[in-house]
């Protein structure tokens, strides 16, 4: 956390970047002192983000780069490419920034969701089915409220489902539409 | 079926080869191994009381018995995805790398370029491009589900493709599956052959011979092209080969694969093809009753 004197220096700072531009991949800076584009997130804040919340290593991510398209949608991607790029995809989405509560992808928990140790929530079989329909459900939950991976078993391992928003001994599904399965 | 009949002098089997057109094909999967294991996959199945077949040229190839193979456990967590037996064979001849810079030339809906990027263990990059921008969100859509961190997505014309947006000049390898009749998925849409023309086909063969060109021309010396389509018609296969073969500097080369097949034609309708052309595989469906397809593996000798 930066004190407030930092703060205004850094708002000054902001004058001084670039605008975001949405329609082109802009690859994060390594630190918040290295940014070029205003807002923009850094790296070690994304790898930050993970690691507090959700106890991923952020060695996990040491051959992948962040990107950043639109207002504050990061994607990952372990391929080669220069900055900044115009292209239709590069890699995932992962993360939306740019509000105060950074909320994953379902896509990313499902391919990265095995690294997290915390804000983990395991579901029966009948609760994930509930929960990858897309439906809210009222569950007990004694850790952090916001935005949770929800995990249930497959094949003798956890197996993380998606994210979910626990408020209010809520868990709502945040499955994407185009994601959601009645099984 | 009336169009096919101008294939009865090539077909060895030609009552068995449209019996099996008529047949409506079953339910693949490939098993997506950015993301889980094929023993865990197939675990996943048992407990879902889903019931499969492995393929054995492919163990990751899976034949389901559900009607509904998109709502299995499997399938939303990204650990199969619904593939054609044959559509997965053209990524296996390609063999690509971890590390590799593989081009997929016509990506869209993205089942091969997810597969080529498992393959490659999802390291190195894998450029699935698409010339159709209302197929491009079914590939990102795939490519998401599935994982894939290493795949980028463009969207240009093939023919004459720019490598500008990358930070290197050229590609190891490079898959074109190109835009076809589409004879060969007969099984799977009963009205594949409903808008069959030969001017169809002499006017699709025009852009599968510029996108194998421009392919080979992106891809390094030494690096491996691989030419396949869901077609019978030697005008879209054969002959699309050896105009390559007489414009580029590249060669027909053997693969193998543990699937039935015949060999390329020598021949077709007065034209002789390369001998090399016998190296390149056509699949028939009543071979391993599958939907049919031709794969020609090419090296780029300059």
């Amino acid at each position: 956390m930066e004190d407030d004197t930092t703060d205004e220096r850094a708002d000054d700072a902001e004058r001084e970047l670039e605008q975001n531009v949405g329609q082109r991949f802009g690859r994060l800076p390594e630190t918040a002192a290295e940014r070029t584009v205003e807002g923009r997130a850094s790296r070690e804040e994304v790898l930050e983000f993970f690691a507090d919340r959700f106890a991923i290593p952020p060695a996990t991510f040491d051959d992948d780069t962040f990107w950043e398209k639109g207002a504050g949608k990061i994607w990952l991607y372990s391929g080669e490419a220069s900055t900044p790029v115009e292209i239709e995809a590069i890699g995932m989405t992962c993360l939306r920034t740019r509000q105060e509560h950074w909320k994953p992808t379902t896509d990313f928990v499902q391919r990265f969701g095995h690294h997290a140790s915390e804000c983990v929530i395991d579901l029966d079989r009948e609760q994930a089915r509930r929960f990858a329909a897309g439906e809210d459900q009222e569950l007990a939950w004694d850790g952090d409220w916001g935005y949770l991976i929800a995990a249930h078993t497959v094949a003798g391992e956890r197996e993380p489902l998606g994210v979910g928003l626990y408020v209010h001994g809520e868990l709502r599904s945040m499955v994407p539409k185009g994601r959601q399965r009645d099984l | 079926m009336e169009p096919l009949e101008r294939y009865r002098p090539i077909i060895d089997d030609f009552e068995a080869f449209l019996a099996a057109c008529e047949r409506p094909l079953g339910n693949a999967v490939r098993v997506n191994t950015i993301k889980t294991s094929v023993e865990r996959a197939t675990t996943a199945l048992e407990e879902d009381g889903v019931a499969y077949d492995q393929a054995d040229w492919n163990p990751r190839v899976l034949r389901l018995e559900t009607n509904s193979p998109g709502s299995t456990w499997t399938s939303f967590h990204g650990f199969t995805h619904g593939q054609e037996e044959v559509s997965a064979v053209p990524p296996v001849v390609l063999d690509p790398r971890p590390g590799d810079r593989v081009w997929d030339c016509c990506a869209a809906p993205g089942g091969k370029a997810t597969q080529l990027a498992a393959l490659m263990d999802d390291r190195g990059t894998v450029v699935a491009n698409d010339s159709n921008l209302g197929r491009i969100s079914a590939l990102r859509f795939n490519a998401e589900r599935l994982g894939a961190t290493s795949l980028a997505v463009t969207n240009d014309d093939a023919r004459n493709y720019s490598l500008q947006r990358f930070p290197f000049d050229e590609f190891d390898r490079a898959l074109v599956d190109a835009p076809c009749s589409c004879e060969g998925t007969i099984r799977k849409n009963p009205d594949a052959l409903d808008n069959w023309s030969p001017d169809h086909i002499n006017s699709v063969a025009g852009i599968q011979k510029g996108i194998l060109r421009r392919a080979l021309q992106a891809t390094c010396e030494g690096g491996t092209v691989v030419y396949s389509t869901c077609t019978f018609a030697p005008e879209e296969n054969e002959a699309v080969v050896q105009h390559a073969l007489e414009t580029e500097d590249c060669r027909v080369v053997d693969f193998d694969l543990g699937l039935e097949y015949a060999p390329g034609l020598a021949e077709w309708d007065g034209e002789t093809f390369d001998a090399a052309l016998e190296r390149a595989a056509r699949i028939y469906p009543h071979h391993n009753d599958t939907g049919g397809f031709f794969v020609a593996k090419l090296e780029v000798t300059a």
